[in-house]
C-alpha cells in the first residue's frame, strides 16, 4: 500500500462530500485562526512594547523604593518614601558609583490643570532636563528646561498634545500661564503627539521640574523614582551594584533581604514585559483551544457517519484483501487530512487577519505595528490540527478497521 | 491434493445463546480447474458455505482445507493475504467504488499486494481486455450498465490471478441479457484454467458449471456431474 496510493483514496473520499467536508472543518479552521490570530498580534504588541523600552536605552536603570511586589495584594509595598534627597546626593559621588553618567529623580501623579475656564486633569511628571534624552522625546515649539532652573524651582512647564488641545485648542500656548494645583506656569514647550500606545503617555501630561513638583504640588520631601545612565552598558552590572551598596549604607540596612528599594535594569523590564505578554498570549490561545476541542468532536461525529455509510466499501476492501491496518490507516490519514486542510486554512486566515489587524493598528496609535507570524504559531498550528485529526479521527478509524467482511457486506 | 477439501463442515451461529445451525455437516472436494455450481434455495446454507470457502468467516466444526492449509493455520492478517491473492471475488451488488474509475477500481486488490506499482496499470489492462470493457477504462461505475458493472467486478477478481474465483449469485442483480455475458465471461475464464465456484439458486445458471452441488437445510443434497452444459454461445442466439 502506498503513500501515494492513501492520499489519492483520501481525496476521493473527500471530494465526495465536499460541502460536508468544509463544514466539518470550519470548527478546526476557526479555532486555528484564533491561536494564530492571538499568538501573531501578541507577538506584535511585544514587540512593540520591547521597542519601547528599549528606545530607553539599554545604559539606562530605575531605582524604586520598596521591594518587588511579592503578588498583586502587596502592591502597597512600591510606595514607599525610602527615596530622599540625601540619597541622590550620595549616588551622585564619584568614589560611590563610580559609572554612573546622569541621574534624575522622578515624581508622578496627576492633578488639575486650568487655563482660563478649562480645567483637565493630566499626568504630572517633576523631572530634570535629563528626560528628554532619557524618553527620546523633544519639544516640537519652545525648549526643555535648563539645570538651572530645576535648581532654582522654576515655574515652567513643557506640556504634551492633548493638554495643549483641551486647554487651548487652536490657540497659541507657548508663552500662556497655566496653573495646576492653584500654582502659576509658564508654558515654555509643546512636545509632539507621540500616540496614547507610548510606554508612558506623555500627550497627556504636564512635566515640570522635579523641585518645583515636590514643593508646591504633591508636597513631599521623596522621590517616585531615580533614573540613573551609566556611562558604558558594559557598566550597567556594576553600577547596579554600586547604587545597592551605597542606598544600603546610606539607609543603615545590612541584609540585602530587608531592601527598602530595588534596581531595575531595561534587561529586566524587557524580561518582564516579555513574560507578561507571553502569558497573556498562551492564555488567550488556551481559550481559542478550546474551539479546536470542538472542532476535534465534529470531526469524530463526520467521521463516524462516514465509517458507517462506507460500510460496504470497507467489507469489500477487506473481502479482497485489506487488513485491518490499512483500513485504519485509510481512515485515520482521511480524518488528519481534513483537520490539516483546516489548519492550513486557519493560519492563512490567522495570518490575514493579523495582516489587517497590523495595518488599522499601524494607524490607530500612530505607533509602527509589525505584522509578525511567529514560526512557532504555524508550527503549533499545523502540528495541533494533524494531532486532533489523529485523536479524533482513531476511534472512528478502529470501529472501520474492526468491520468483519461479511457483515460489512450484507448491510445496506 | 484438491484445491478444496470440505469434510463435515459445520457452521453454528450462536446469538443471544440461541444457536442456529447453517452448516450441519458438508463433505466435498473441489479440484483445479473445475467450475461447480452451488444451488439451494435461500436459508439452505449457501452463502454461508461461500463465506466459510473465501475465508471470510471461520466454521465450528469439522475441516476445510484451501490449498492444503485450514484458516485457523493463519493469522488474521494472513487471512487477508490469502484473499487477496489467492481468490477472486465477485458480488450480487457489484459493490464498485463509486466515483473511482473502472481501472482504479480493477487495480483496488494490487493495493494490497505485494506487487509493485509500476506494473499495477499492465496487469489491470490485460483483466480489463478480458471482460471487453477497454474503451470504458476511465468511466466511472455509475456511467456504465450493470452488466458493464458485473464485467468490471470480474476483472477486479481476476486482476491477481487468483487460484479460485468465487461468485455469488453474479447474475441475481441483471436482466437475463446483461446476465449472460456475465456468464460468458465467467464460462471462458474457467476455459481458460480458472477454478470457479459459482453460487446461484437459479437452475438456468447453475447449468453453465460442470457440476452442481445442491444444499438443503445445511446439508447436501446433491452433488452431480451436468450433462449438458449450457454454453453461453447459445444464449446469444438470436
Amino acid at each position: 500500500m502506498t503513500l501515494n496510493y492513501l492520499l489519492k483514496t483520501a481525496l476521493v473520499g473527500l471530494k465526495t462530500n465536499k460541502s460536508r467536508a468544509i463544514l466539518t472543518i470550519l470548527g478546526i479552521t476557526i479555532g486555528i485562526t484564533a491561536i494564530i490570530t492571538v499568538m501573531s498580534l501578541g507577538k506584535g504588541a511585544q514587540n512593540l512594547i520591547l521597542g519601547q523600552v528599549q528606545s530607553i536605552g539599554a545604559k539606562v536603570l530605575t531605582i524604586a523604593p520598596g521591594r518587588h511586589p511579592s503578588g498583586p495584594s502587596d502592591f502597597a509595598s512600591t510606595f514607599t518614601d525610602s527615596l530622599k534627597a540625601r540619597d541622590l546626593d550620595a549616588l551622585q559621588r564619584k568614589e560611590n558609583v563610580p559609572h554612573l553618567a546622569r541621574i534624575m529623580p522622578i515624581l508622578f501623579g496627576s492633578d488639575s490643570v486650568t487655563y482660563e475656564n478649562n480645567i483637565h486633569r493630566p499626568s504630572i511628571f517633576g523631572v530634570t532636563s535629563m528626560f528628554a534624552d532619557i524618553y527620546d522625546i523633544y519639544p516640537r515649539e519652545g525648549r526643555i528646561f535648563s539645570d538651572e532652573e530645576v535648581k532654582g524651582f522654576a515655574d515652567a512647564a513643557i506640556i504634551g498634545s492633548k493638554v495643549k488641545e483641551e486647554l487651548f485648542g487652536e490657540n497659541q500656548a507657548l508663552g500662556q500661564k497655566i496653573k495646576i494645583k492653584g500654582k502659576s506656569f509658564k508654558i515654555i514647550g509643546l512636545l509632539p503627539k507621540k500616540g496614547s500606545a507610548s510606554f508612558i503617555n506623555f500627550d497627556d501630561a504636564a512635566i515640570i521640574p522635579y523641585t518645583t513638583a515636590q514643593q508646591y504640588i504633591f508636597g513631599i520631601k521623596y522621590f517616585h523614582r531615580l533614573v540613573v545612565e551609566a556611562d558604558k552598558e558594559t557598566n550597567v552590572d556594576q553600577t547596579v551594584s554600586d547604587i545597592e551598596a551605597t542606598l544600603r549604607a546610606s539607609h543603615g540596612i545590612t541584609d540585602p533581604d530587608k531592601d527598602d528599594f530595588f534596581v531595575e535594569t531595561q534587561a529586566d523590564a524587557m524580561e518582564m514585559v516579555g513574560t507578561i505578554t507571553n502569558v497573556l498570549t498562551l492564555f488567550l490561545a488556551a481559550i481559542a483551544a478550546i474551539s479546536l476541542l470542538v472542532g476535534g468532536v465534529g470531526i469524530m461525529n463526520i467521521m463516524l457517519v462516514s465509517v458507517t455509510e462506507r460500510t460496504r466499501e470497507i467489507g469489500l476492501r477487506k473481502a479482497i484483501g485489506a487488513t485491518d491496518a490499512n483500513i485504519l490507516t485509510q481512515f485515520l490519514l482521511e480524518s488528519v487530512i481534513l483537520t490539516c486542510l483546516g489548519g492550513v486554512l486557519g493560519v492563512t486566515f490567522g495570518a490575514g487577519i493579523s495582516l489587517l489587524a497590523s495595518i488599522i493598528l499601524t494607524k490607530a496609535l500612530n505607533q509602527t505595528w509589525g505584522f509578525t507570524v511567529p514560526l512557532t504559531a504555524v508550527l503549533l498550528g499545523l502540528g495541533v490540527s494533524a494531532f486532533i485529526g489523529l485523536a479524533f479521527g482513531l476511534y472512528p478509524a478502529r470501529q472501520a478497521a474492526k468491520k468483519s467482511p461479511i457483515e460489512a457486506l450484507r448491510y445496506e | 491434493m484438491p484445491l478444496i477439501e470440505v469434510k463435515n463442515l459445520e457452521k453454528v451461529y450462536r446469538n443471544d445463546s440461541v444457536a442456529t445451525s447453517a452448516l450441519a455437516g458438508v463433505s466435498f472436494d473441489i479440484n483445479d480447474n473445475e467450475f461447480v455450481a452451488i444451488m439451494g434455495p435461500s436459508g439452505s446454507g449457501k452463502s454461508t458455505l461461500l463465506h466459510v470457502l473465501g475465508f471470510l468467516d471461520d466454521y465450528t466444526g469439522g475441516e476445510y482445507r484451501f490449498d492444503g492449509k485450514t484458516v485457523f493455520d493463519y493469522s488474521k492478517d494472513d487471512i487477508a493475504h490469502v484473499r487477496n491473492q489467492k481468490m477472486g471475488f465477485i458480488f450480487q451488488a457489484f459493490n464498485l467504488l463509486a466515483r473511482t474509475s473502472v481501472l482504479d477500481n480493477v487495480k483496488l486488490p494490487l493495493v494490497y499486494s505485494s506487487v509493485p506499482p509500476e506494473k499495477w496499470d499492465e496487469m489491470a489492462l490485460k483483466a480489463i481486455e478480458s471482460v471487453g470493457l477497454s474503451h470504458r477504462l476511465y468511466h466511472q461505475p455509475s456511467q456504465l450498465s450493470g452488466g458493464e458493472q458485473q464485467r468490471v467486478a470480474i476483472a477486479r477478481a481476476i486482476v491477481n490471478n487468483p487460484n479460485v474465483i468465487f461468485a455469488d449469485e453474479p447474475t441475481g442483480n441483471l436482466d437475463s441479457k446483461s446476465g449472460g455475458q456475465v456468464m460468458e465471461v465467467i464460462q471462458r475464464l474457467h476455459d481458460e484454467g480458472h477454478t470457479v465456484v459459482l453460487i446461484t439458486h437459479e437452475t438456468y445458471t447453475a447449468e453453465y458449471a460442470e457440476r452442481i452441488i445442491t444444499l438443503r437445510d445445511g446439508l447436501i443434497e446433491s452433488d452431480r456431474k451436468v450433462m449438458e452444459r449450457r454454453r453461453a454461445a447459445e444464449h446469444f442466439v438470436k
